[in-house]
Protein backbone atom coordinates (compact mmCIF):
# COMPACT_ATOMS: atom_id res chain seq x y z
CA UNK A 1 0.00 0.00 0.00
CA UNK A 2 1.43 3.32 -1.02
CA UNK A 3 1.95 6.14 1.39
CA UNK A 4 -0.78 8.67 0.55
CA UNK A 5 1.36 11.43 2.01
CA UNK A 6 3.72 11.05 -0.92
CA UNK A 7 1.14 12.54 -3.26
CA UNK A 8 0.74 15.55 -1.00
CA UNK A 9 4.42 16.42 -0.78
CA UNK A 10 4.95 20.07 -1.56
CA UNK A 11 7.74 20.50 -4.04
CA UNK A 12 10.45 22.87 -2.99
CA UNK A 13 11.53 25.82 -5.09
CA UNK A 14 14.63 24.03 -6.37
CA UNK A 15 12.57 21.21 -7.89
CA UNK A 16 10.03 23.63 -9.37
CA UNK A 17 12.74 25.82 -10.88
CA UNK A 18 14.39 22.76 -12.43
CA UNK A 19 11.07 21.69 -13.99
CA UNK A 20 10.32 25.22 -15.17
CA UNK A 21 13.79 25.42 -16.74
CA UNK A 22 12.99 22.20 -18.57
CA UNK A 23 9.93 23.91 -20.05
CA UNK A 24 7.13 23.19 -17.59
CA UNK A 25 4.84 26.20 -17.42
CA UNK A 26 2.83 24.45 -14.69
CA UNK A 27 5.92 24.36 -12.46
CA UNK A 28 6.54 28.06 -13.10
CA UNK A 29 2.90 28.82 -12.37
CA UNK A 30 3.28 27.10 -9.01
CA UNK A 31 6.17 29.46 -8.24
CA UNK A 32 3.96 32.38 -9.26
CA UNK A 33 1.19 31.16 -6.94
CA UNK A 34 3.71 30.89 -4.15
CA UNK A 35 5.13 34.40 -4.39
CA UNK A 36 2.54 36.61 -6.13
CA UNK A 37 1.22 38.11 -2.89
CA UNK A 38 4.68 38.97 -1.60
CA UNK A 39 5.81 40.50 -4.87
CA UNK A 40 2.62 42.54 -5.11
CA UNK A 41 3.08 43.79 -1.53
CA UNK A 42 6.69 44.72 -2.29
CA UNK A 43 5.56 46.60 -5.42
CA UNK A 44 2.85 48.50 -3.56
CA UNK A 45 5.21 49.44 -0.76
CA UNK A 46 8.03 50.61 -3.00
CA UNK A 47 5.99 52.43 -5.64
CA UNK A 48 3.10 53.53 -3.41
CA UNK A 49 0.68 52.70 -6.19
CA UNK A 50 -1.51 49.59 -6.58
CA UNK A 51 -1.60 50.21 -10.34
CA UNK A 52 2.18 50.34 -10.60
CA UNK A 53 2.42 47.31 -8.32
CA UNK A 54 0.28 45.32 -10.74
CA UNK A 55 2.64 46.24 -13.60
CA UNK A 56 5.62 45.33 -11.42
CA UNK A 57 4.00 41.98 -10.61
CA UNK A 58 3.49 41.09 -14.27
CA UNK A 59 6.87 42.36 -15.45
CA UNK A 60 8.77 40.66 -12.62
CA UNK A 61 7.30 37.23 -13.28
CA UNK A 62 7.56 37.63 -17.03
CA UNK A 63 11.25 38.55 -16.78
CA UNK A 64 11.84 35.77 -14.27
CA UNK A 65 10.45 33.25 -16.77
CA UNK A 66 12.36 34.72 -19.68
CA UNK A 67 15.66 34.73 -17.77
CA UNK A 68 15.19 31.53 -15.82
CA UNK A 69 18.12 29.90 -17.60
CA UNK A 70 20.41 32.55 -16.07
CA UNK A 71 19.27 31.78 -12.53
CA UNK A 72 22.03 30.06 -10.59
CA UNK A 73 21.15 27.75 -7.76
CA UNK A 74 23.67 29.40 -5.44
CA UNK A 75 20.96 31.80 -4.24
CA UNK A 76 17.31 31.36 -3.34
CA UNK A 77 14.82 31.69 -6.21
CA UNK A 78 12.81 34.09 -4.07
CA UNK A 79 15.80 36.39 -3.51
CA UNK A 80 16.47 36.41 -7.25
CA UNK A 81 12.82 37.24 -7.92
CA UNK A 82 12.89 40.03 -5.34
CA UNK A 83 15.91 41.56 -7.08
CA UNK A 84 13.94 41.67 -10.35
CA UNK A 85 10.86 43.14 -8.64
CA UNK A 86 12.92 45.80 -6.82
CA UNK A 87 14.53 46.88 -10.10
CA UNK A 88 11.13 47.06 -11.81
CA UNK A 89 9.70 49.07 -8.90
CA UNK A 90 12.61 51.51 -8.84
CA UNK A 91 12.29 51.99 -12.60
CA UNK A 92 8.64 52.95 -12.07
CA UNK A 93 9.72 55.49 -9.46
CA UNK A 94 12.42 56.96 -11.69
CA UNK A 95 9.85 57.52 -14.41
CA UNK A 96 7.77 59.47 -11.92
CA UNK A 97 10.64 61.59 -10.66
CA UNK A 98 9.69 64.51 -12.85
CA UNK A 99 6.75 65.23 -10.56
CA UNK A 100 9.30 65.96 -7.78
CA UNK A 101 7.15 64.23 -5.20
CA UNK A 102 9.17 61.06 -4.92
CA UNK A 103 12.33 61.15 -2.82
CA UNK A 104 14.27 58.43 -4.60
CA UNK A 105 17.76 58.97 -3.27
CA UNK A 106 18.90 59.66 0.22
CA UNK A 107 18.16 63.33 0.58
CA UNK A 108 18.34 63.47 4.34
CA UNK A 109 21.95 62.39 4.84
CA UNK A 110 23.11 59.51 6.96
CA UNK A 111 25.06 61.47 9.52
CA UNK A 112 22.32 63.14 11.50
CA UNK A 113 20.81 61.40 14.49
CA UNK A 114 17.22 60.26 14.15
CA UNK A 115 15.50 61.86 17.12
CA UNK A 116 12.17 60.35 18.22
CA UNK A 117 9.63 63.13 18.71
CA UNK A 118 6.43 61.12 19.07
CA UNK A 119 6.74 59.64 22.53
CA UNK A 120 3.18 58.79 23.51
CA UNK A 121 2.10 55.19 24.02
CA UNK A 122 0.23 53.63 21.12
CA UNK A 123 -3.35 52.46 21.31
CA UNK A 124 -3.29 48.71 21.82
CA UNK A 125 -3.90 46.57 18.70
CA UNK A 126 -4.45 49.25 16.05
CA UNK A 127 -5.13 46.46 13.54
CA UNK A 128 -8.32 45.70 15.49
CA UNK A 129 -9.38 49.32 15.91
CA UNK A 130 -8.93 50.52 12.36
CA UNK A 131 -10.38 49.10 9.18
CA UNK A 132 -7.96 47.07 7.08
CA UNK A 133 -8.10 49.51 4.18
CA UNK A 134 -7.43 52.40 6.54
CA UNK A 135 -4.30 50.73 7.94
CA UNK A 136 -3.10 49.86 4.45
CA UNK A 137 -3.34 53.53 3.50
CA UNK A 138 -1.53 54.64 6.65
CA UNK A 139 1.30 52.15 6.04
CA UNK A 140 1.58 53.05 2.37
CA UNK A 141 1.59 56.80 3.03
CA UNK A 142 4.19 56.45 5.78
CA UNK A 143 6.44 54.33 3.57
CA UNK A 144 6.20 56.88 0.77
CA UNK A 145 7.62 59.59 3.04
CA UNK A 146 10.93 57.74 3.21
CA UNK A 147 13.54 57.99 0.49
CA UNK A 148 13.26 54.87 -1.66
CA UNK A 149 16.74 53.78 -0.62
CA UNK A 150 15.64 53.53 3.03
CA UNK A 151 12.20 52.19 2.27
CA UNK A 152 13.57 49.38 0.14
CA UNK A 153 16.04 48.24 2.79
CA UNK A 154 13.26 48.17 5.39
CA UNK A 155 10.95 46.21 3.11
CA UNK A 156 13.54 43.61 2.17
CA UNK A 157 14.83 43.07 5.70
CA UNK A 158 11.74 43.40 7.86
CA UNK A 159 8.85 42.57 5.58
CA UNK A 160 10.30 40.12 3.05
CA UNK A 161 12.59 38.63 5.68
CA UNK A 162 15.77 38.68 3.62
CA UNK A 163 18.98 38.48 5.64
CA UNK A 164 21.29 41.47 5.91
CA UNK A 165 23.67 39.74 3.47
CA UNK A 166 20.88 38.99 0.96
CA UNK A 167 19.57 42.56 1.18
CA UNK A 168 23.07 43.91 0.66
CA UNK A 169 23.49 41.68 -2.36
CA UNK A 170 20.12 42.57 -3.93
CA UNK A 171 20.73 46.31 -3.51
CA UNK A 172 24.50 46.27 -4.15
CA UNK A 173 25.20 47.82 -0.75
CA UNK A 174 27.56 46.89 2.07
CA UNK A 175 26.07 45.10 5.06
CA UNK A 176 27.02 48.09 7.22
CA UNK A 177 24.99 50.42 5.00
CA UNK A 178 22.03 48.03 5.12
CA UNK A 179 22.13 48.03 8.92
CA UNK A 180 22.43 51.81 9.15
CA UNK A 181 19.55 52.40 6.73
CA UNK A 182 17.39 49.79 8.42
CA UNK A 183 17.89 51.50 11.78
CA UNK A 184 16.90 54.88 10.39
CA UNK A 185 14.00 53.54 8.31
CA UNK A 186 12.49 51.77 11.30
CA UNK A 187 12.62 54.91 13.42
CA UNK A 188 11.28 57.12 10.63
CA UNK A 189 8.33 54.82 9.99
CA UNK A 190 7.66 54.54 13.70
CA UNK A 191 7.54 58.32 13.87
CA UNK A 192 4.99 58.52 11.05
CA UNK A 193 2.79 55.72 12.37
CA UNK A 194 2.89 57.20 15.88
CA UNK A 195 1.08 60.29 14.60
CA UNK A 196 -1.87 58.06 13.74
CA UNK A 197 -1.76 55.31 16.33
CA UNK A 198 -0.82 57.21 19.51
CA UNK A 199 -3.25 57.39 22.38
CA UNK A 200 -5.30 60.47 23.05
CA UNK B 1 24.42 52.62 28.89
CA UNK B 2 24.73 56.25 29.78
CA UNK B 3 21.59 57.73 28.30
CA UNK B 4 18.63 57.46 25.97
CA UNK B 5 20.80 58.24 22.95
CA UNK B 6 22.94 55.17 23.57
CA UNK B 7 19.77 53.14 24.09
CA UNK B 8 18.31 54.36 20.81
CA UNK B 9 21.44 53.30 18.96
CA UNK B 10 21.03 49.73 20.15
CA UNK B 11 17.29 49.36 19.64
CA UNK B 12 17.55 48.08 16.08
CA UNK B 13 20.12 45.41 16.92
CA UNK B 14 18.12 44.54 20.05
CA UNK B 15 15.01 43.89 17.95
CA UNK B 16 17.09 41.69 15.66
CA UNK B 17 18.43 39.73 18.64
CA UNK B 18 21.95 40.76 17.72
CA UNK B 19 23.11 42.44 20.91
CA UNK B 20 25.76 40.76 22.98
CA UNK B 21 24.43 39.50 26.32
CA UNK B 22 26.04 42.19 28.47
CA UNK B 23 24.80 45.07 26.30
CA UNK B 24 21.37 43.45 26.18
CA UNK B 25 21.26 43.28 29.97
CA UNK B 26 22.24 46.94 30.30
CA UNK B 27 19.66 47.99 27.70
CA UNK B 28 16.90 46.06 29.42
CA UNK B 29 17.88 47.66 32.71
CA UNK B 30 17.57 51.10 31.10
CA UNK B 31 14.19 50.21 29.59
CA UNK B 32 12.78 49.36 33.01
CA UNK B 33 13.43 52.87 34.24
CA UNK B 34 12.89 54.88 31.03
CA UNK B 35 9.35 55.05 29.78
CA UNK B 36 10.29 57.09 26.67
CA UNK B 37 12.75 54.51 25.41
CA UNK B 38 10.27 51.73 26.21
CA UNK B 39 7.65 53.53 24.08
CA UNK B 40 10.09 53.89 21.20
CA UNK B 41 11.05 50.22 21.43
CA UNK B 42 7.45 48.95 21.65
CA UNK B 43 6.16 51.16 18.86
CA UNK B 44 9.09 50.29 16.60
CA UNK B 45 8.38 46.60 17.15
CA UNK B 46 4.69 47.21 16.41
CA UNK B 47 5.59 49.18 13.27
CA UNK B 48 7.45 46.14 11.93
CA UNK B 49 4.57 43.82 12.90
CA UNK B 50 2.02 45.95 11.06
CA UNK B 51 4.03 45.95 7.85
CA UNK B 52 4.42 42.19 8.09
CA UNK B 53 0.71 41.53 8.63
CA UNK B 54 -0.18 38.90 6.05
CA UNK B 55 -3.80 40.05 5.86
CA UNK B 56 -2.76 43.37 4.40
CA UNK B 57 -1.75 43.71 0.78
CA UNK B 58 -3.48 40.57 -0.43
CA UNK B 59 -3.95 40.66 -4.18
CA UNK B 60 -7.05 42.75 -4.86
CA UNK B 61 -9.86 41.17 -6.88
CA UNK B 62 -8.96 40.63 -10.51
CA UNK B 63 -5.21 41.22 -10.13
CA UNK B 64 -4.40 37.53 -9.86
CA UNK B 65 -6.51 36.58 -12.86
CA UNK B 66 -4.99 39.37 -14.95
CA UNK B 67 -1.48 38.28 -13.92
CA UNK B 68 -1.99 34.66 -14.91
CA UNK B 69 -3.78 35.56 -18.13
CA UNK B 70 -1.06 38.04 -19.11
CA UNK B 71 1.73 35.57 -18.36
CA UNK B 72 0.11 32.79 -20.36
CA UNK B 73 -0.62 35.13 -23.25
CA UNK B 74 2.86 36.66 -23.41
CA UNK B 75 4.66 33.37 -22.99
CA UNK B 76 2.56 31.72 -25.68
CA UNK B 77 3.29 34.65 -28.01
CA UNK B 78 7.01 34.14 -27.44
CA UNK B 79 6.83 30.44 -28.19
CA UNK B 80 5.12 31.00 -31.54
Amino acid sequence: MGDTRETAVVKDDVALVAEAKAGSYEAFEELVNRYENKIYRLGVNITGSPEDAEDVLQEAFLKAFQHLAEFRADSRFYTWLVRIAVNESLMKLRKKRSDRSVPLEDEIGEDGEPIPRELADWKPNPEQIYAQAEIENVLRDAAQKLPATYRTVFLLRDVEDLSTAETASVLSLTEGTVKARLFRARLMLREELSKVFKRG
Amino acid sequence: MSDCRDCLHEISDYLDGQLDPELKRVLEEHLVSCHRCKVVLDSTRKTIELYCDGKLFQLPGGVRERLHTALRQKLQDRQR
